[in-house]
């Protein structure tokens, strides 16, 4: 490591960076292939952090807002009218796992769209690292790191309101974080790959948001059980990431009875669908930057 | 520093292809470049000067030859070979949600830098590139030269022996680029190996110790700026205005003044050794231009000569 620091350096007017403080490229290029996902990640951490109060404001204030509409005023409707066809919990008990999936679904469709299409096209963030030691595959990693750890800050504090509300009855329903931290990758991570293989925005995202998110939203079982619609309808459920991960949240916070099988298809659903859309992410970005 | 030509090149190509589909952007060209060379690459739009770049860069695969960057294959060894270098690309490409400062701390992680090491180095890269009191400004406050000169910094935050320039200071007011050659001539003097794109021939005289001019993907010619004048251009030119329309009937009676005539639609370019002597046997010659002014060749004469007149795009 010091064979750079002997070498006899020429007078340099003051000021002037030269040469020998930093570490050996050959260091460089051994950490970055080590740390690398992480390094980009930081990167988009530091992004994530100048709108901290926005994520914040909006992770306390998303769920007292449905829990109170929905799962208070709502609810009261519902649970008058006659209640066990929830398996026997409150509608806010019910709703309260459906609600917290669906929120981490909604900000993964927003940090896998946009952030992307502006990485490719509009301020060109990714050809930055990409011309640093990291490789592509990093980039991608990085970037869902750093996603994953948003999603997981807001399920903590999503889940902490809804405990508040009394809508977890289970001891094991903080097992419901990881499992909405999932459903949020298993929709926006597929959707990453899509948003890398576009080269300009023609409104595609809010066609995403309108006809894709939001049907999930209102046809995965987040409102009614998913068997109460016609069986026309119920594959929505099916496919949806966010059917599969409310399930298995609704299992975890009030003991929603499934068979044990069930609840592995749920998540090797959720996880198939994150790795899938890993794989054509990296490939996708790969193409594009080192065309 | 002057260039050490007995040591082994820093970058060494061979050959060098890049086709995409059936478009040869790179057609076989080959150069090698000593430490501490300020080399350019002249050319004009689609000459393949940025893919070239790109494939020095580590971040685009040759289509055949060979390449090495520190005796290293940049295909083999992308994060290695990339790790020595510091990257100018020719859009800017600085993340505008992030202060000045972070910008380059971050960059500076994607060499696994530790904090200890950047946090200085970044306030010395910011003196450097005249920017300190713009430390804590959003990157998209600033303007075209000072968000260049912010990316010229964070090239230099891994202290690269080697920096890669696409086209650095297209788009700048003239004081601008101005400081930026200051800045890069100084990073030469240190011993920076620099290679660099532009189609402005005052920048390639003032920055660069030998350039390749290159059109269609491959090189027209190669030399130091002062050879390739000697080789390709006469000491002066004369330069003579009559008018649009008299230009191209006068320049028949201006044969054999000179070396070589020229005929534009706005003037005639006579290319002789002397530029005075040549306008006195025009004006003996019963002919008086509007205007005439002598000037020495420059490297311009000598592109245009190479790469021709018409536009490419």
């Amino acid at each position: 490591m010091t064979e750079h620091r002997t070498g006899a350096r020429p007078a340099a007017p003051a000021g002037t960076p030269g040469p020998g403080r930093a570490h050996p490229p050959a260091v460089s290029a051994a950490r970055a292939r080590a740390f690398g996902s992480w390094y980009y990640a930081e990167h988009v951490l530091r992004v994530m952090n100048s709108y901290r109060w926005t994520i914040l404001a909006s992770s306390v204030g998303t769920p007292v807002m449905y829990l109170f509409a929905m799962g208070v005023g709502l609810a009261s409707l519902v649970d008058s009218s006659g209640a066990g066809t929830f398996g026997g919990v409150s509608y806010l008990a019910f709703l309260a796992p459906a609600l917290l999936a669906s929120a981490a679904l909604m900000a993964a469709t927003n940090e896998f769209t946009y952030p992307v299409m502006d990485g490719f096209k509009w301020r060109r963030v990714y050809y930055g690292p990409h011309a640093s030691p990291l490789g592509t595959h990093q980039i991608v990693n990085g970037h869902i790191i750093a996603v994953t750890l948003r999603l997981a800050v807001m399920s903590v504090i999503y889940f902490a309101i809804v405990a508040l509300f009394g809508a977890s009855p289970s001891p094991w329903g903080w097992a419901a974080v990881p499992v909405a931290v999932l459903s949020g990758l298993a929709f926006g991570v597929p959707l990453m790959a899509y948003a890398a293989s576009l080269t300009e925005d023609k409104g595609q995202f809010a066609l995403v948001m309108r006809f894709i998110a939001t049907p999930l939203f209102l046809f995965s079982g987040t409102f009614f059980p998913l068997d109460t619609l016609p069986l026309l309808l119920r594959w929505i459920g099916w496919i949806s990431p966010l059917w599969h991960g409310t399930e298995l949240g609704r299992a975890l916070t009030y003991g929603h009875a499934i068979p044990p099988g069930l609840a592995a298809v749920h998540l090797l659903f959720l996880i198939a669908l994150t790795m899938l859309g890993w794989r054509l992410a990296q490939r996708t970005f790969a193409r594009r930057l080192g065309a | 520093m002057p260039p050490n030509l007995t040591a082994e090149p820093v970058i060494a190509a061979r050959a060098l292809t890049k086709h995409y589909g059936e478009f040869a952007a790179v057609d076989g060209i080959s150069f090698e470049v000593p430490a501490g060379e300020a080399f350019g690459l002249l050319g004009p739009n689609g000459a393949g000067k940025s893919t070239t770049m790109k494939m020095i860069g580590g971040v685009s695969q040759r289509t055949s030859g060979e390449l090495s960057i520190m005796g290293l294959d940049p295909e083999r060894h992308g994060p290695e070979v990339r790790a020595h270098l510091g990257v100018v690309p020719q859009q800017d490409n600085l993340d505008e949600e992030l202060r000045v400062r972070d910008n380059l701390l971050v960059y500076g992680r994607y060499f696994g830098l530790p904090m200890s090491y950047l946090k200085p180095k970044v306030d010395e890269l910011l003196e450097f590139a005249q920017l300190t009191e713009k430390a804590g400004a959003k990157v998209d406050s600033l303007s075209g030269g000072m968000k260049r000169r912010l990316t010229i910094a964070r090239s230099l935050i891994n202290e690269p022996k080697i920096l890669l320039l696409d086209e650095p200071t297209t788009g700048l007011d003239p004081q601008a680029r101005h400081i930026l050659w200051d800045r890069l001539f100084r990073l030469k003097e240190s011993g920076v190996t620099l290679i660099l794109t532009t189609h402005y021939m005052d920048e390639a005289e003032q920055l660069c110790d030998r350039l390749v001019v290159v059109d269609k993907g491959r090189i027209m010619a190669e030399g130091s700026p002062a050879t390739l004048i000697r080789e390709h251009s006469t000491r002066e030119v004369l330069e003579l205005r009559f008018g649009s329309e008299r230009n191209t009937t006068v320049a028949a009676d201006l044969e054999g003044i000179g070396e070589r005539l020229e005929t534009l639609p706005d003037r005639v370019l006579i290319y002789a050794a002397d530029g005075e002597a040549a306008l006195e046997q025009v004006t003996a010659r019963g002919l008086h231009p509007i205007t005439s002014l002598v000037r020495r060749s420059s490297l311009e004469d000598v592109f245009l000569r190479l790469t021709g007149r018409s536009l490419v795009d």
